[in-house]
């Protein structure tokens, strides 16, 4: 029993881990947190449903669809509304990720309606039972097909060029600048990766709940950016931990009875987190200049 | 004096108008917390729910009159406003934006759970108190005491802290405290606020506050020019008034609305009367008078 709800725990946290990703890594480098980001991981799912709809795609073309797109659509994003305000207050910048944020719920709205849409069959959901245990095909491709894109991820950040070059851009973002880093560039790249790992979780969770609106990203969005403040925001293994917290936290929330007040469970336990170590479990201490 | 206005105003403009001057009142509270002070929050929604639920189950339940439930709901408001800010305004910067955030969204919870609320039902029946005049006096009452306030010592003591809360606490303001007056004060706003909001639209959802709308107030603000009172009045203005000028696009004025606040953002980055005060407005005008006259 324990063992199961671990694993529903895990499923539901991977899910949050992909999307926390695009949060954390979005404001390790530029400090914004963009409240579009959910709505990418919205529209992703919407392509996985085009994709298998219009094109009987199976479930990998189908993934790699959703994720090219949101691929373009991120960068067209961070290129059209963000860039122009690279030197504006920050909170203006905010604001412009809510525009967008509404922006994209709209048009989807406007597109297909405001109801939900299943998720057309992409793959066979079979139970698998190991002794006591039940869990279905489904949750095992989640599981297995994020881990593949976080080890993915974290290959990228750690042995490539562009990624000594987005850690450094993080770092300090103005002396990356001096050093010859096409800042630009960094940005447009990490906007790309975080697009394309939510639109990944996008398809996952449509398969998953077989149900895909519009406003699936508000909820979502928000709950895997506390997995990103959980972890430490900036922190790419720590939106990892976060996620897979938060999605625990939640499955046992339920299963302890508080099922009507699940979506409260992922923001009291930010705030306690925020007042006990405010930038997360993995996150380094502010310092205070004087 | 209602039906007399019914004559004159068409009803719809009379709520628009309503509209208008119920969110001047929140905004203004919240220009107070993150105009002022220099407090990031995303958590305004959550405090003009708990004003707009404590001053309508006060009337609709227990029958009480409409000024006592409002001042109520704003006290209630503010309560809650210092027992959250007390812990929380330690964090600074975007740490304290996601606690408010993380606070807004229990609050909104929690409304759809509890049973005197209505839970996800929503409250209907509340009476309908809330008329042109009322709210009128009430924003020209929170803006003389926003006026007041921001050329106060107090004012000048927020000032500071926004500008640099360490070099501020070095010169003897206790930040701390400050901060969790002004905190106070911009919930109670707020809670006033909700209460007219209740009884204008007579019913109650916990859906309608959700973190969408405390950023809309935060756009006012922001939008207006930060920590300008008549820039906070014109962002209101403009703003709500948009989704209504759009109605005739139907289904596309919240994309319009998306794309306009994008827009606005990167052609006016200082919002439209940024840096603009009252005292200033009536230089220029001086300014203008002598100019003029010799």
């Amino acid at each position: 029993m324990l063992l199961q709800q671990i694993i529903n725990g895990l499923t539901l946290g991977a899910t949050y881990a992909l999307i926390a990703l695009g949060y954390t890594m979005v404001y390790g480098i530029i400090q914004l947190i963009n409240f579009a980001h959910g709505d990418i991981y919205m529209i992703g799912a919407f392509i996985g449903v085009a994709a298998v709809a219009l094109f009987h795609q199976n479930f990998f073309l189908t993934l790699t669809t959703a994720m090219l797109a949101c691929v373009v659509l991120g960068v067209t994003i961070e290129r059209v509304a963000y860039r122009p305000l690279r030197r504006a207050p920050r909170l203006n910048l905010l604001i412009t990720t809510i525009g967008v944020s509404i922006f994209l719920e709209t048009f989807m709205t406007v597109l297909k309606g405001p109801q939900p849409t299943g998720f057309p069959p992409v793959l066979k959901n079979v139970t698998l039972r190991v002794g006591t245990l039940e869990f279905s095909s489904i949750q095992m491709v989640i599981l297995l097909v994020s881990v593949a894109l976080m080890v993915g991820l974290q290959f990228i950040v750690k042995y490539t060029k562009i990624g000594k070059a987005m850690r450094a851009a993080s770092e300090d973002y103005d002396t990356a600048s001096l050093m010859g880093i096409n800042i630009n560039r960094v940005i447009s790249f990490t906007f790309a990766i975080g697009s394309a790992l939510a639109a990944a979780g996008g398809v996952l969770v449509g398969i998953y709940f077989n149900s895909v609106s519009p406003y699936m990203g508000v909820t979502a969005g928000l709950k895997a950016f506390v997995a990103a403040v959980l972890g430490g925001i900036g922190n790419i293994p720590g939106a990892m931990l976060g996620g897979l917290l938060l999605g625990l936290a939640e499955v046992f929330g339920v299963a302890a009875g508080f099922s009507t007040y699940k979506d409260a469970i992922a923001f009291t336990l930010l705030i306690i987190i925020l007042l006990v170590r405010p930038t997360g479990l993995l996150g380094r201490p502010i310092q205070r200049k004087v | 004096m209602s039906q007399w206005l019914a004559s004159v105003i068409d009803p719809y403009y009379q709520q628009v108008l309503m509209l208008v001057g119920i969110y001047i009142i929140a905004a203004l509270g919240l220009n107070l917390i993150t105009g002022l002070c220099g407090q990031l929050t995303f958590g305004h929604a959550a405090f003009l729910s708990i004003g707009a639920y404590t001053a309508a189950i006060l009337t609709r339940n227990f029958h009480m009159p409409f000024l006592a439930s409002l001042i109520l709901g704003g006290l209630m408001a503010a309560l809650f406003g210092i027992l959250l800010g007390i812990p929380v305004l330690k964090l600074t910067g975007d740490y304290l934006g996601i606690a408010t955030l993380g606070f807004g969204e229990i609050v909104r919870v929690a409304f759809t759970n509890m049973k005197i609320t209505g839970g996800a039902i929503g409250l209907a029946a509340i009476p309908r108190a809330s008329n042109l005049v009322n709210v009128t006096i009430f924003v020209i009452l929170a803006v003389a005491a926003a006026v007041l306030l921001e050329n106060s010592r107090f004012g000048r003591a927020l000032k500071a802290i926004r500008e640099d809360e360490i070099a501020a606490g070095a010169m003897g303001i206790n930040a701390m405290w400050y901060k969790i007056q002004a905190f106070g004060i911009g919930c109670f706003l707020a809670g006033i606020s909700g209460g007219f909001y209740a009884h204008m639209l007579q019913y109650l959802n916990p859906n309608d506050f959700g973190f969408l709308k405390s950023f809309e107030i935060l756009n006012f603000v922001v939008l207006g020019g930060l920590g300008s009172i008549p820039g906070t009045i014109v962002g209101t203005t403009v703003l709500t008034l948009a989704p209504e000028f759009l109605r005739f696009v139907q289904e596309y004025r919240m994309m319009i609305y998306g794309l306009l606040l994008v827009l606005m953002m990167i052609f006016r980055p200082n919002g439209l009367l940024g840096g603009v005060n009252f005292r200033r407005l009536l230089r220029r005008r001086k300014q203008k008078a002598t100019a003029l006259s010799s």
